[in-house]
């Protein structure tokens, strides 16, 4: 919605094309095609076991995959030269489910961890930046404690801030307000809003959670079964009337189309009156 | 519940009549009194639960199955006289009609393929790991810099020094045991100061190594696996390839170079130990000086024994590493698989363990003879 007016493929970031990746004979994606512009915060939606996950991994480059192209930034990742792939992955920041912290490093050692292997900076310019990094997600404190003994929370935080050490110009989150409660996970998503506003950050959000959908959107992509449902700005979508959709957003969301029916109606019973 | 015929009943159009609660406790009679006298084909078998005042999920699953008996033998079922409570019940629980049929088992030959088909993929993914490691280890002796130096001495220091009780106590007392029951037959000939002899080449050339590589395969072999399988389950693996820090030298290679270091060092403690124990029996047991004892144990020794044991222990190193690490990385889904694969890499270390000691026996001792 921000980028609305500017030139049509340049300012695109992500580009999926026709990704499809099979366990064993279980086909989960299906030729799945996702465009991504520059500056919108684009959410990845579908109930569980609809295969946003595995989309999300995919475009990682973390699962292997059987047909299609995913390119990010302009360059194609499959069969990139190692070298070339890990500068363009320290562009991108990744924020896994439960944070995916190094349970062997501190807090501000695992966001420090990037910054050591990537950027040659003096000792006090890594700490100063880590301190930086952490208050920008309120662990100011957490410094120094180890994962385990944080919350589910905290640990998402942190690995925020790791995501976050290199500066990424694409921010991909799985899951990020999952098993948080409702004020930490609105914390989040004004934070990511925060992110996007301010340092004209990309955003990949991968989620179920509907709260959380209509704060920070600007686009979705919705995906069900393998296949991707819908795409395009929110109130787009929206608008377009997908029975999927609109049963997800009236938070009623189901993998797959209903092929079942009720044993009233089994037994041709007439519903109760003024029931459902 | 009771369930009674009605007396409206007739051959065309059975009627049973439901009353009180249908629940997991009265369900079951209403199932075996429609399969006891089933109703004829084109008939149709009316269930009455106008009396019928509250139904839960056990009861509606058996008029499902009522109904779908019905189904395949033709006859029909119909309910008559639900109450609304019970109807919205039945509003509530849903069925799918048309169960799909179960996949179909597949067939022996592709069965055997697939199992093959794995097996080649495993071993694959064994080889490309080892050569990795392996190659990753060897570079970084020669490229200090890359190397990270302060997780080698942590898992150094936990392998090895945190390991030295154990292996030291089991050994010393196989050690012991070895003299214990070979100076019970040995004396019989006089030959009692061959005690000596015995313990030492068999510690040194056998036990030492052997045990310690067991026990270092259950104690480290395992704690390998286990922390590579929770970074695995935890996405941390995950989280490595996208920030660029190769898994292989932040994980794999300082472990591996950690127990191919400290095994042999551990190896020799075993020995010393062994000998010790043996030395104790001498003494105490058999009555042999302290110094003959030495002498005999020091005559008995060559330098092929020790070299042998000590490379035996390095390849076992090499090894348990490896299952380790392939074990844990190889773990899929939850944490109940870290359990599981920590077991699998122990049972395949201490199998690999063997069956390289009689391989090597064989080289060692029988082809370079």
């Amino acid at each position: 919605m921000t980028t609305a007016k500017t030139k049509p493929e340049s300012d695109v970031v992500v580009e999926v094309r026709g990704l499809t990746v099979r366990y064993g004979s279980n086909t989960v994606l299906k030729h799945v095609d996702m465009t991504v512009h520059q500056g919108e915060i684009r959410v990845i939606l579908g109930g569980s076991g609809s295969g946003k996950t595995t989309l999300f991994k995919g475009i990682l480059g973390l699962t292997d995959v059987a047909a299609g192209h995913v390119a990010i930034l302009g360059q194609k990742t499959q069969n990139l030269p190692e070298k070339q792939r890990d500068r363009l992955m320290q562009r991108i920041g990744v924020l896994f489910q439960n944070g995916a912290l190094f349970g062997s490093l501190t807090v501000g050692e695992n966001v420090a961890l990037p910054l050591r292997e990537h950027r040659r900076l003096p000792e006090g310019a890594i700490a100063e930046l880590v301190r930086m990094k952490l208050a920008q997600v309120d662990l100011g404190h957490a410094e120094n404690l180890y994962p385990s003994e944080l919350s589910g929370g905290m640990r998402k935080r942190a690995g925020l801030a790791r995501a976050l050490a290199l500066d990424p110009e694409i921010l991909f989150c799985d899951e990020p307000s999952a098993g948080l409660d409702p004020l930490t996970s609105a914390d989040l998503d004004r934070l990511i809003l925060t992110l996007r506003d301010r340092l004209k950050m990309t955003v990949v959000i991968v989620t179920h959670e509907l709260a959380s959908i209509k704060a920070v959107a600007d686009s979705l992509l919705m995906i069900g079964g393998g296949k991707v449902i819908a795409e395009g700005p929110m109130a787009k979508v929206r608008a377009q009337g997908i029975a999927a959709v609109d049963e997800f957003f009236a938070r009623k969301a189901r993998t797959v189309a209903r092929q079942d029916t009720s044993v009233a109606e089994l037994f041709g019973l007439k519903p109760a009156k003024g029931g459902a | 519940m009771t369930l009674t015929e009605s007396p409206q009943s007739t051959a065309h159009a059975r009627a049973l009549v439901l009353a009180g609660v249908l629940d997991a406790r009265g369900a079951p009679e209403l199932a075996k009194r429609v399969r006891k006298r089933l109703p004829p084909k084109k008939s149709k078998l009316v269930l009455d639960l106008s009396a019928v005042t509250a139904i839960d999920s056990a009861g509606t699953a058996t008029l499902v199955d009522v109904w779908r008996l019905g189904h395949a033998r033709g006859f029909a079922v119909e309910l008559a006289g639900v109450q609304p409570d019970v109807l919205k019940s039945l509003q509530e629980f849903r069925v799918t009609v048309t169960v799909p049929p179960p996949a179909a088992l597949p067939g022996f030959f592709e069965s055997l393929g697939a199992t093959a088909w794995g097996a080649v993929n495993a071993v694959g993914g064994f080889l490309v790991l080892a050569a990795d490691t392996t190659v990753g280890a060897v570079q970084s002796l020669f490229t200090p810099g890359r190397m990270r130096w302060a997780a080698y001495f942590r898992e150094s220091s936990v392998m090895g020094s945190q390991a030295l009780g154990i292996v030291g106590l089991i050994t010393f007392l196989i050690g012991l045991t070895l003299a214990f029951q070979s100076a019970y037959q040995l004396r019989q000939f006089g030959a009692a100061i061959y005690v000596a002899s015995l313990t030492a080449i068999s510690m040194v050339r056998e036990m030492g190594p052997l045990i310690t590589a067991i026990l270092v395969a259950g104690r480290s072999g395992s704690s390998i696996t286990s922390e590579v399988a929770t970074m695995k389950v935890g996405e941390e693996i995950d989280a490595m390839q996208v920030m660029g820090i190769p898994f292989v030298d932040y994980v794999a290679v300082p472990k591996m170079l950690a127990m191919v270091t400290m095994m042999p060092l551990l190896t020799i403690i075993a020995d010393l130990l062994g000998i010790l124990g043996g030395w104790i029996v001498g003494m105490v047991y058999l009555d042999i000086a302290p110094k003959p004892y030495l002498q005999k144990t020091i005559d008995a020794l060559v330098t092929k024994d020790l070299v042998t044991g000590l490379f035996k222990s390095f390849v076992f190193a090499w090894g348990i590493a490896l299952i380790g690490l392939y074990h844990g990385i190889g773990v899929r889904g939850g944490a109940q698989e870290v359990g599981k694969a920590t077991t699998a890499s122990v049972v395949s270390a201490i199998f690999f363990i063997i069956v390289a000691d009689s391989i090597f026996s064989i080289i060692f001792y029988v082809v370079m003879a």
